[in-house]
């Protein structure tokens, strides 16, 4: 088995720390009112996006429809459905950036890598985003790779940055 | 503890953050241990300083003196010659752009000079991470006088009084706002402050609560005794960790000290606060819809009335305010409304906080009083255009402002003025646009936004968003027909009248203004189908200017299909048929041979 692309989707959810995390995350907030988008915040850093499973412990555990968790991850841009690659790189395309050329960076990175926005690397290496304005505008363009933030970028600058992340 | 001789203060904003701050942060710790001055200098981590385009920055005090673009590699020389022998590094130093004069003091560069900081009065002054700090800084003295020496409604008429108005974009009176929720019924209140700053191109709220999150902590504990309650949540966006950081620091810290809690002062008021995180929803900046999402719900937006100051978070009276409007709170309070009316214009008293990016030379936060003109903002604090290039449009209010072209730039910056103009204030991003800026592009861009943006919930915003992007996708893509600037409008008209909240009903202003003052490079995309910014590729035809083409072979080298032919040292050409308008052979030419 390619241990890079295994997301280990079909794990046991009894011997998986990362499960019993999520449980005691649900624990911490289950009496808060309105907790559910805290909680798959919480879930999201535990498992790096929300799967199936996960979305139904959620809604078991807290007592909702899973059509009502369903609706808040699919509706807020920050959740995602998919497992998402080592390192996610995110183009700010806020208005300063957009300005100072964000969209030939995005071309740049998808040249590079030959995958398109929102798409992962064969290797699950890299996932391209498009994010909103990360407040870096004095910086334009920016982007991000995971936490790091990389500005006053060309898109000739590019090739040198993803070859960093092995 | 010894006798501290000069603190070092680094500008730890997320500006600096992406610069490097923290590892030249590191060496400068390091290389004042192995000199020894440990004991005596300082370090300290502050908010942002605005001048985000010259971070890292480093000011040392009580000189005062303000180094910037400071790396690793610099951080010795500015130990050894400035901390130990008292000599200024000139080569730091901030250098005016025309003049190439190195500038010492803060106070004297031009990026500075018009500034007047109110909000931001502790941002880059203080550690955020320390109360002690906040409280030297005359902090929670307000909160101290509100509760054991004013009624709510004195509070109240102190805030009318000062003609704050609401600094997230709408400009609404706070003082009427924070009346309404006192006089509503019901035994539970909250207070929300809406940190959910979402327009693209805006950074001042992030930078308030990076840089003094104790002035908010304090502001909102202020309105909960005004208003009676006894909770707050501030909805902060999850894009802005360092923001969420330092507040949650600030909340444990104001309850370690009493200051959040029980019997707040020992007056009887309780007070606290939570923190709630978006997700990633701009709609969630409409207050209606960012209370559905502390709900724990898709943040969808409600009819008003009933307005959420009636019937708000959990169908209670709610206060909600923008993080910039709490930051004048303690200022307001401690000081007295006439102090704060003598900053700014009769109908928008005090300062507002200006994100000034985009093609501009000094990109950075700044804060000015109301009133101060556009020009005198994007020339005298902002350093003007970069390269020599013309000024074409100023744009304000994100997606629901519009763009004020060169004409325009006398106008004062106040709610009133901004408006007549065909503009708004919004919540202070301020975009700046070169002659390289096609409108009908900035407009399409900011449709994109809104249409990818809306929550749906209603038809006219759902379904005429995407239209009007249908019909601007069309026309940058050179199959514009005419009649099309009409239907624009028209849909315009309808989607502003019939959407349900302010999202859609702001939608189609960058259209708009684009269209009122730019209608010529629309007709130009249409009709000639010819883009005068030369951005729209599908409607560019590369080209090389034979008398200046050196024949250096540069952009035949770059070119990705092979479309460019001639000899080394002879003007070379484009094949049209091959070229695919990627603009690589544009960047790469030295010379500017190659027009499009």
């Amino acid at each position: 088995m390619d241990e890079k692309k295994c997301a280990g989707c079909s794990s046991n959810t009894t011997t998986d720390p990362r499960y019993q995390e999520l449980a005691q995350v649900i624990e911490q907030y289950r009496d808060m009112e309105g907790a559910l988008i805290m909680v798959l915040h919480r879930a999201q850093e535990i498992f790096g996006y929300l799967p199936e499973d996960v979305q139904k412990i959620v809604a078991k555990e807290l007592d909702l429809p899973l059509s009502e968790v369903y609706g808040v991850t699919t509706f807020y841009s920050y959740f995602s459905l998919k497992p998402r690659g080592k390192y996610r790189i995110a183009v700010c395309l806020g208005t300063a950036c957009y300005v100072r050329g964000a969209a030939e960076l995005v071309s740049a990175i998808e040249k590079e890598l030959g995958i398109k926005v929102n798409d992962t690397t064969e290797d699950a290496r890299f996932t391209l985003e498009v994010s909103r304005c990360i407040g870096a505008c004095g910086l334009a363009p920016v982007m991000t790779i995971n936490d790091d933030v990389y500005g006053r970028l060309t898109p000739d600058k590019i090739p040198e940055i993803l070859a960093k992340y092995e | 503890m010894g006798l501290i001789r000069s603190h070092v203060l680094v500008c730890a904003g997320t500006g600096c953050v992406s610069s490097g701050c923290k590892m030249m942060q590191e060496a400068m710790q390091q290389a004042l241990e192995r000199h020894g001055l440990s004991s005596e200098i300082k370090v300290v981590e502050t908010g942002c300083f605005g001048f985000c385009k010259e971070g890292p920055i480093v000011m040392v005090y009580p000189e005062g003196t303000f180094y910037c673009q400071v790396k690793p590699e610099d951080v010795e020389e500015l130990v050894s010659e400035h901390l130990l022998k008292g000599r200024i590094v000139e080569r730091l130093l901030y250098k005016e752009p025309v003049s190439e004069r190195a500038i010492s003091l803060f106070n004297d560069i031009g990026f500075y000079q018009k500034q007047q900081r109110v909000a931001l009065r502790n941002c880059g002054k203080i550690n955020p991470e320390s109360i002690e700090e906040y409280i030297a800084r005359d902090g929670y003295q307000a909160l101290a006088k509100a509760v054991t020496q004013m009624t709510p409604t004195q509070v109240i008429e102190m805030v009318s009084e000062s003609g704050l108005r609401g600094r997230g974009g709408g400009g609404f009176p706070a003082g009427r706002k924070w009346e309404f929720a006192r006089v509503a019924q019901g035994d539970i209140k909250y207070v929300v402050c809406n940190a959910d700053e979402g327009d693209p191109g805006a950074f001042m709220d992030r930078s308030i609560l990076e840089g003094d999150p104790h002035s908010v902590v304090e502001a909102m504990a202020i309105a909960g005794y005004a208003i009676g309650a006894k909770q707050g949540y501030v909805y902060v966006r999850a894009e802005y960790p360092i923001a969420v950081e330092r507040l949650s620091i600030a909340i444990k810290q104001a309850r370690e000290l009493g200051l959040l809690g029980k019997n707040i002062f020992g007056s009887g008021f309780d007070f606290d606060l939570g923190i709630r995180l978006g997700a990633g929803a701009f709609v969630c900046g409409e207050e209606t819809a960012l209370l559905t999402s502390i709900e724990g719900h898709r943040g969808t937006p409600r009819p008003r009335p009933p307005y959420p100051a009636v019937k708000g978070l959990w169908g209670k009276p709610t206060l909600i305010n923008n993080v910039e409007t709490f930051a004048n709170i303690p200022v307001i309070i401690l000081h007295g409304p006439a102090k704060f009316k003598s900053i700014g214009t009769d109908t928008s008293p005090g300062t507002k906080v200006f994100a000034l990016a985009g093609n501009i030379n000094n990109t950075g936060l700044v804060e000015v009083p109301m009133g101060t003109t556009l020009r005198e903002i994007v020339y005298d604090i902002g350093g003007g255009i970069p390269g020599g290039k013309a000024f074409k449009a100023c744009q304000t209010g994100g997606p629901s402002g519009g763009c004020l072209p060169a004409e325009l730039l006398d106008t004062p910056v106040d709610y009133d003025s901004l408006t007549a103009a065909g503009s708004m204030m919004g919540s202070g991003g301020l975009i700046v646009m070169d002659e390289d800026n096609c409108m009908v592009d900035v407009a399409r861009f900011f449709l994109e936004f809104t249409q990818d943006e809306s929550c749906g919930k209603c038809v006219p915003c759902r379904e005429g968003t995407k239209r009007m992007l249908e019909i601007l996708e069309r026309i940058t893509n050179g199959e514009g027909v005419a009649g099309d600037i009409e239907l624009l409008e028209e849909l315009a008209e309808v989607i502003s009248r019939t959407s349900l909240c302010g999202l859609g009903q702001t939608a189609p202003n960058p259209v708009l203004a684009t269209l009122k003052f730019f209608r010529d490079e629309y007709e130009a995309h249409i009709y000639e189908k010819r883009c005068p910014a030369g951005v729209c590729q599908a409607l560019l035809s590369y080209a090389i200017v034979a008398e200046k083409c050196k024949g250096c072979g540069l952009c035949k080298k770059v070119c990705p299909v092979d479309a460019i032919s001639g000899d080394l040292r002879q003007p070379h050409t484009i094949d049209k048929d091959k070229c695919i308008k990627c603009g690589a052979c544009v960047a790469k030419c030295p010379f500017k041979a190659i027009s499009r």
